[in-house]
């Protein structure tokens, strides 16, 4: 998809005038962060579980290159094929030239943001081949030609109205007087219609939660079922995982899964959870005839060994987005690229660029709630600051913002001009402030335009601190 | 050179070292042939057998499963028989031919052994195991148990020996690999009907797969 995390700043000023989205934002807010509180509650050994799984992460990155290798043997020996795709284009090259070899007129679609990162709707359309995608959320935002709103709710920035109003425009097929008001109505609009395309489909696609080195399985949760029959029916499955997907072994991945569900959905754990070990066996009714696995790395080998390795921890449970205030008001789509939220502005400026996805790493309040929710730990606002590291280093940030930061270091390295200059300011202010409040200020109009500014009072702190040392010594 | 090759380069160039060297080596394969263990739940390791039957039941019951006992597989037909009676389904189910061995036909209900087809109303697995922790079924793909029944039908219904619930996932991997059966094509872990909650948040049962999940558990 058409990056356009540059304009992040005008795709929030419209987010925050959207009455549809901000009301949508509302269940959002009302909804994940109470759920997972209510999950962790229940399991005493929460924290414990994270400390695991961030050092099972860790361990795992360490020794990436050996999982990989053992993941690919255990997958050709039950049947299966591995793929590996250095970029995007690859990755969509190896994926077409699946669906060809199987003749593949329409393939359905699990949930999967991987395919998102590399756009892969858009080109397999392109080229004769047409998805479908079958999570109901995701459904939804394709007929409307969206792009996901959020990693695990697509369609989180919609209500029912506009559900509606998407199923009444492109399913032309049905009485256009049928009634369609009440979710469940919808639901089961999309039920019948969606059993079709799993029914004709040729190829079946999905990502991976996990990738497991140990059993060669890939493991996909899903609370629909839409991911089971997205395999189980077309002759081909297709999964499609980006590198860091892999855990050493079956039990590692139950500690991955304990966390993933309760940070997700406050879920103890989701209604399926599949673990597909390459294809159908001798004797078996079902299952696919053949079994692909495409490894994605796109840049996720350049972040082993630096600063950002941390991010490749993460397991996609969204809880910083559903904590992150600045999500909160804006949600996904402002964020102008596939990931969205905290994790997203870590991890777009690394797939697209800093000079593209700047501004990502700059839309926080550095609150820390991301960091504090995370199931394995990542430093998220940590790593936030070393993109605006990057970008100021890359010379990407305004002019005016250089001078600032100049003129700061500057006086802040020069103790004795920065107590003047101190002294100074906090008099100055206290002569603009009225009744203690100061109500407008020259060059700060982007503070004063939406909230008063409490004038300073009596002496600024390095004098306070230098009489109390005073009165100490004396 | 290949793309596997360029990948597993750099990742270890990042990662500033050649090919694992044989001692790290051993230790990680060591590994990988001996999963440790993560924390473990108290919630169900700490009870004994009988208290991990009732847990099951109960966190089973919380993602709207419903769970009927009966004492012995005999009684598994009629059982059936009253379920789809109750829920007003005609007497016709499709079954695992794990379960083909029952009388059926004694308790007036019609029977197809095969996988599942589309319009399947009500079909019939065997559980490998059940997951006290979480109220969850773990069924296993296979010429005897196919995996499109626990996903075409409109209502699943599941049997179960009590003998068979463990208080964790991770010891029902075990008794997989203790089972000496060789890893099925599908290991499916089944908590609860299908359900969807994209629309608005608001949950919604039987979004793609069964509408409804009965559990019928045989024994004490």
């Amino acid at each position: 998809m058409q990056a356009t995390s540059l304009n992040f700043k005008e795709n929030a000023r419209q987010a925050l005038h959207d009455r549809a989205l901000q009301k949508a934002l509302v269940n959002l807010r009302a909804g994940f962060p109470g759920k997972r509180a209510k999950a962790i509650a229940r399991l005493p050994e929460f924290e414990a579980l994270r400390d695991y799984g961030r050092d099972l992460k860790n361990h795992t990155l360490e020794h990436l290159d050996f999982y990989l290798e053992q993941f690919e043997a255990r997958v050709v020996e039950q049947g299966g094929r591995v793929h590996w795709a250095r970029d995007a284009a690859e990755a969509r090259e190896i994926v077409l030239g699946i669906c060809r070899e199987a003749g593949a007129k329409t393939v359905t679609k699990g949930k999967s943001m991987v395919t998102e990162e590399i756009a892969l709707n858009e080109y397999l359309e392109a080229n004769g081949v047409q998805p479908i995608e079958t999570d109901l959320g995701e459904y939804i935002i394709q007929l409307r030609g969206e792009h996901p709103s959020h990693i695990i709710a697509p369609a989180i920035h919609l209500n029912k109205e506009q559900v509606a109003e998407a199923f009444r425009a492109r399913h032309t097929e049905r009485d256009p007087g049928r009634p369609l008001e009440s979710p469940p109505q919808m639901l089961k609009e999309a039920r019948e219609i969606l059993r079709a395309a799993f029914l004709h489909a040729d190829v079946g696609i999905t990502g991976a939660n996990f990738c497991i080195a140990e059993t060669g399985s890939t493991v996909i949760v899903t609370n629909e079922g839409n991911g089971d029959l997205t395999q189980i029916l077309p002759r081909v499955h297709v999964v499609v995982a980006s590198l860091e997907k892999i855990v050493p072994t079956v039990e590692d991945a139950m500690v991955l899964l304990r966390l993933l569900t309760r940070s997700a959905t406050g879920q103890e754990i989701s209604v399926y959870t599949t673990f597909s070990n390459g294809a159908r066996r001798p004797g078996d009714a079902d299952g696919p005839e053949q079994f692909h696995v495409v490894l994605l790395d796109n840049g996720r080998s350049g972040m082993l060994g630096g600063e950002f390795q941390d991010m490749l921890r993460c397991i996609r449970c969204s809880a910083c987005m559903n904590h992150c205030p600045v999500y909160g008001a804006i949600g996904g789509h402002a964020y102008g690229w596939v990931y969205p939220g905290p994790m997203g502005a870590v991890l777009t400026p690394q797939l697209i660029g800093i000079d593209q996805a700047g501004h990502l790493p700059n839309a926080s309040t550095f609150c820390g709630r991301c960091e504090s929710v995370c199931p394995v730990r990542i430093p998220l606002p940590k790593l936030m600051r070393h993109w605006r590291e990057r970008e100021f280093e890359k010379h990407l940030t305004p002019a005016a913002y250089r001078f600032g930061l100049g003129a700061w270091s500057f006086i802040a390295s020069r103790p004795q001009l920065y107590r003047t200059l101190a002294r100074l300011g906090a008099r100055l202010l206290r002569r603009l402030g009225r009744d203690g409040r100061i109500r407008a200020l020259p060059l700060a109009r982007g503070w004063t335009a939406w909230r008063d500014l409490p004038a300073p009072q009596g002496k600024t702190f390095q004098e306070l601190w230098t009489d109390r040392h005073k009165g100490q010594r004396a | 050179m290949s793309s596997r090759d360029f990948i597993l380069d750099n990742i270890r160039r990042h990662l500033k070292r050649a090919e694992l060297a044989d001692s790290a080596r051993a230790a990680v394969e060591a590994r990988l042939r001996r999963p440790p263990r993560g924390p473990i739940p108290a919630r169900a390791a700490a009870l004994d057998h009988a208290g991990q039957v009732e847990l099951f039941i109960a966190m089973a019951e919380e993602a709207a499963a419903s769970v009927l006992r009966v004492a012995a597989p005999a009684a598994v037909p009629a059982a059936v028989a009253g379920l789809l009676q109750e829920a007003g389904l005609p007497l016709r189910l499709t079954l695992a031919a794990a379960l083909a061995g029952l009388d059926w036909a004694g308790a007036g209900l019609e029977t197809a052994v095969r996988r599942a087809e589309n319009g399947d109303r009500v079909t019939l697995s065997p559980a490998f195991a059940g997951i006290a922790e979480t109220g969850t079924l773990v069924l296993l793909s296979g010429p005897d148990s196919p995996t499109t029944l626990n996903f075409l039908p409109d209502v699943h219904v599941v049997v179960l020996a009590a003998t068979d619930i463990v208080a964790t996932s991770e010891d029902a991997w075990d008794k997989l690999r203790a089972s000496g059966r060789a890893l099925p094509r599908t290991v499916n872990f089944i908590t609860g009907p299908s359900r969807s909650a994209d629309i608005e948040q608001t949950l919604q049962m039987g979004a793609h797969g069964p509408v409804t999940l009965k559990i019928v558990l045989v024994g004490a």
